[in-house]
């Protein structure tokens, strides 16, 4: 399968199973999905369907059992190597010896910038994410939102084509994470990046995505795709919208069957193809 | 900074203001354990003449730093290939930890006949010995306990092994290190002193502590034991000068400020 020039991540048949033959668990079943250029995807489900294992996946952090992945056209490792991506994690991941835009400036540095071009970049950065008075300051003289802005920022500092999130605001505050993710669409749409967005919060899963990857647990498979055509740019009135409560309300239900198939132990052929059609 | 060390300074003063009321209210032979001011006293007549306590103080410290400096880079050397190639583990560490095991300072009369007894480089063959391990052990937990997310985030730049030594493993090892070097500094003050008390030359600090004692001069081997308290303490200190440096960033040296 060739992937066309629009699809920046393409999964097909992928599987990954963890642990030897006997006493294996299978994470991921069979799941494929393609996602386009310019796309914000959030992939939600219950905790063990292996939503994060998929994004790490997409990332080469972890390698699948079967099935092909690709990223921009090419497998997944060489798109790795490309730094075709940037990641940012649950916790910020930030080096307590560096101050903050010495953090940010971490990638360009062993990518080999130019001192000017790296010291650029990096204002525009911090500029970005609304943190340039706090250049000089350490991570740990920072509040978890504003340390998990300068992971933001570090991982668009070298431009990627593609920004994986793996639950990065699942420890702040509501306030803190509403105002977080009005500031990621924000971002999202000044730089035309394509995001993969792993959540666990159905209104934070809605709110950022055009598109929402709903899935079940034991083995993590797909089970719905949900369009999400509330329209850009987002802010307070989408968040009061009925279309906005009504995506909720699916993606919600979506949620429940999934979690329905795996409480009965397991899923019969039938069923799943009768979910698989629902998907089409 | 006054305020904060006062309570340890009171109570050290109580302590020497009541050891000398003690040996004078109850005429304790100085050959037992003589006051603070009979010390003292031998410490200031003997610092150049007598016994030269100074001297021998300079030259026991050149064995201990000498000493330190050689276990610090052998320490160093091995932590850095066992963390680079963790397939020397298995080899490695058992050796080392056997080594350890063995008491070296047995090994001062040996280090005397293979070095030379005259030589400082016996003495410092035994400080190293005791150096070694404290700082190979502490750094190479620095160089390896590393958080995963952050190897991670250097896997998804792409980062080969040296950048993430040295951008990862080498900063996070540092905190280890000098703690293990905390742990070396005192260390390497006994291994010069014991390796001292097995013969060699006798201006040094461990011969004063030997001579002053055979010859019941026990003010002045207890001088000689202050002089080497006060150098290590001196030593300590300056790791501690050195924590600042290099770790401001680290929860046990920064002081707070938040935005």
């Amino acid at each position: 399968m060739t992937a066309n020039d629009e699809s920046v991540v393409s999964l097909s048949g992928v599987n990954k199973t963890f642990g030897a033959a006997a006493a294996a668990t299978v994470a991921l079943a069979d799941i494929s999905l393609e996602i386009r250029r310019g796309e914000f995807v959030s992939l939600i489900g219950p905790s063990g369907c292996g939503k994060s294992t998929l994004l790490r996946l997409i990332g080469d952090l972890t390698e699948p059992t079967s099935g092909t992945i690709r990223v921009n056209g090419k497998r997944a490792p060489q798109a790795r190597l490309d730094r075709d991506y940037g990641m940012v994690f649950q916790a910020p991941v930030l080096f307590d010896w560096r101050t903050v835009e010495e953090n940010v400036r971490l990638p360009l540095e062993l990518f080999g910038q130019g001192k000017t071009a790296q010291a650029t970049r990096t204002a525009e950065m911090l500029e970005l994410v609304d943190l340039t008075d706090f250049a000089r300051y350490r991570p740990y003289e920072l509040s978890g939102g504003m340390q998990q802005r300068v992971a933001i920022a570090r991982a668009l500092a070298f431009s990627p084509s593609l920004l994986l999130m793996d639950e990065p605001f699942g420890a702040l505050d509501e306030m803190t994470r509403e105002r977080m993710n009005s500031e990621v669409l924000n971002i999202w749409q000044r730089t035309g990046i394509t995001v993969v967005f792993v959540t666990h919060s159905i209104p934070e899963a809605v709110f950022l995505s055009t598109r929402v990857v709903v899935m079940s647990a034991r083995p993590g498979r797909v089970t719905r795709l949900v369009d999400v055509d509330l329209p850009q740019p987002r802010g307070l009135a989408t968040r009061e919208s009925s279309r906005y409560f009504s995506l909720i309300t699916e993606v919600r239900e979506a949620l429940r069957a999934g979690e329905g198939s795996a409480a009965d132990g397991g899923v019969s052929s039938a069923e799943r193809t009768a979910a698989e059609g629902g998907i089409g | 900074m006054l305020r904060q060390y006062l309570p340890a300074l009171l109570i050290l003063v109580g302590v020497l203001v009541g050891w000398e009321t003690a040996v004078r209210g109850f005429n304790v032979q100085g050959f037992i354990l003589p006051a603070p001011s009979a010390i003292w006293r031998a410490l200031t007549e003997n610092w150049t003449v007598g016994y030269g306590i100074f001297p021998a103080a300079r030259v026991t410290l050149i064995e201990a730093l000498g000493g330190l400096a050689i276990g610090t880079l052998m320490g160093v050397v091995t932590a850095v290939v066992v963390s680079r190639f963790p397939r020397s583990r298995d080899t490695i560490l058992p050796l080392a930890v056997a080594v350890n095991a063995i008491p070296i300072i047995a090994f001062a009369p040996l280090a005397n006949s293979w070095f030379g007894a005259l030589s400082l480089f016996s003495k410092m063959a035994i400080a190293a010995a005791l150096v070694f391990f404290p700082i190979m052990i502490n750094l190479l937990r620095g160089l390896t306990q590393v958080d995963g997310s952050a190897l991670e985030l250097m896997r998804s730049y792409a980062a080969g092994p040296s950048a993430v030594t040295v951008k990862l493993r080498i900063p996070n090892a540092l905190p280890y290190f000098l703690t293990g070097l905390k742990i070396a500094t005192t260390l390497s003050l006994i291994g010069a002193v014991v390796g001292e008390y097995f013969g060699g030359l006798t201006e040094t600090l461990g011969r004063v502590v030997v001579a002053g004692a055979s010859a019941l001069r026990f003010d002045v081997t207890w001088s000689a034991i202050l002089v080497v308290s006060v150098m290590g303490i001196l030593m300590y200190l300056l790791v501690i000068l050195l924590e600042r440096a290099l770790i401001p960033w680290h929860p046990s040296v920064r002081g707070e400020r938040r935005a």
